[in-house]
């Protein structure tokens, strides 16, 4: 899992994906003019409507309160079964071999060198029982557990200045997140769920579980970490959710 | 210019503008707060594509937080308005329960009237209020869904992150109801429609 996992990409590279993507758009309006969503699809429209996504970004920033706590539950009230996810049906779930799998570290990092499973797991460990909330409206309650975030950015020597912590992953998702969530307490690299060694349906081998974040900001099967301060964007955000979407 | 006697303003300017806005403000928030519904259904029915506004999930969303400024910032307006200058006072109180029950059954029978435009009666004074109280329950529970870590401490009040996402489905589903009724009446007393853009009628 070592090269196919290129975190930075040159701006030539990003303008062809931007205008590939615009294309789809523009097909994807001609779609929709079909049926009778014209209004919405309209260049004009489209850039207000990122215009005030882009201001909610900065709107949440500014109510994000970096000590507030997300509330944890007992154990008895975690929903079973929980709820998989993805862009992808759950028999596509991608398969990583723990044995050979290392977490790779780019960016605004001092300390590069990859971790592999067993030095992952010999890090103090946490654990929460948070609710993880779906951008679709539903919510379900779950226990993870695995390494305080901030402490392995701090251990990696990360640049916790920058903007920016991005993921890329070995379903081929990626995303993004601001720094300060990425330092708040209960954002963890997840290793565990319910106890158990992270299943493959939930991320294995790990997960990035930030109760502060709908779900869909919440990588799975994780298989590199960057520190920039150009926006990485990702996989939903490029299509139209919100980027910040803070809980 | 002598100001013609029989004429009398019964909507100032700042209630006919906020009314307009809050029109489109809350068919944009119903439209796509129907298509983000629909992307994980409360019950076992969805909403028809075609009366819902964005296209699909991401779409709904963001013009549901697009629309919630111009939604909160008029209503803002229009609340600061209304109880500083007297106007909710004046145009909805007195209520009792009573007297809107009265007057309701009254309407059913056909025998309500409302011939001077000027005056509410219980059953008018009953649902304006009644959707005024809605549309801040929208807001709180809205705020709530959206951020239900920072308002956590309020969100225990409705039932945290789901009790407030069931409250705003049938708050949504209340003024839905209302608005048809006000509707329904505007076509039923056809001479109150101009006034919300005038603001006057004209006597004899």
């Amino acid at each position: 899992m070592d090269k196919k996992f290129v975190v930075h990409r040159n701006s030539a590279l990003e303008n062809l994906e931007r205008r590939v993507f615009l294309k789809r758009s523009l097909s994807l309006g001609a779609l929709a003019m079909l049926t009778g969503c014209e209004f919405t699809d309209q260049e004009s429209v489209q850039r207000v409507l990122m215009a005030m996504s882009n201001w909610n970004d900065g709107v949440q920033h500014w109510l994000f309160n970096p000590n507030r706590l997300a509330p944890e539950f007992p154990e008895s009230r975690i929903t079973k079964p929980f709820p998989f996810n993805a862009y992808y049906s759950e028999d596509e779930v991608v398969e990583v071999d723990g044995e050979s799998y290392k977490l790779e570290l780019a960016g605004m990092v001092k300390e590069k060198k990859p971790w592999t499973l067993r030095e992952l797991n010999a890090l103090p460990q946490v654990s929460q029982v948070t609710r993880h909330i779906c951008v679709e409206g539903w919510s379900a309650i779950g226990k993870w557990s695995g390494v305080r975030f901030s402490d392995f950015l701090a251990r990696v020597g990360a640049d916790t200045t920058a903007k920016y912590v991005g993921f890329q992953c070995a379903d081929d998702y990626y995303g993004s997140i601001d720094m300060s969530t990425a330092l708040h307490p209960q954002t963890i690299i997840a290793l565990n769920y319910a106890d158990q060694t992270l299943p493959p349906k939930y991320g294995y081998p790990l997960k990035i579980r930030i109760p502060t974040k709908l779900g869909f900001k919440q990588p799975k099967h994780v298989a590199a970490i960057f520190v920039t301060n150009e926006y990485p964007g990702g996989y939903w955000e490029d299509k139209g959710y919100n980027w910040y979407s803070g809980s | 210019m002598v100001a013609d006697q029989r004429s009398m303003l019964i909507h100032p300017l700042i209630v006919r503008v906020c009314h307009w806005l809050n029109v489109l403000a809350v068919l944009m928030m119903i439209t796509s707060g129907w298509a983000i519904y629909n992307a994980s259904p409360l019950f076992n029915w969805s909403f028809p594509d075609g009366i819902t506004l964005g296209g699909w999930l991401a779409g709904g969303l963001q013009w549901h937080f697009a629309a919630m400024w111009l939604f909160a910032i008029n209503g803002l307006v229009y609340l600061v308005y209304g109880i500083a200058s007297g106007h909710f006072r004046r145009k909805l109180l007195p209520i009792t329960p009573r007297a809107v029950l009265h007057d309701i059954r009254e309407a059913l029978r056909g025998k309500l009237a409302h011939a001077d435009l000027s005056v509410y009666n219980a059953a008018q004074r009953g649902a304006y209020l009644a959707l005024i109280l809605l549309l801040i329950l929208m807001i709180a529970t809205g705020l709530v869904m959206w951020k239900p870590v920072q308002f956590y401490w309020y969100g225990q009040f409705m039932g945290d992150y789901e009790g407030a996402r069931l409250l705003h489905f049938f708050s949504m589903a209340a003024i839905a109801f209302i608005v048809f009724v006000h509707v329904v009446m505007v076509v039923l007393v056809p001479r109150t429609f101009p006034t919300m853009f005038t603001g006057r009628i004209t006597h004899g």
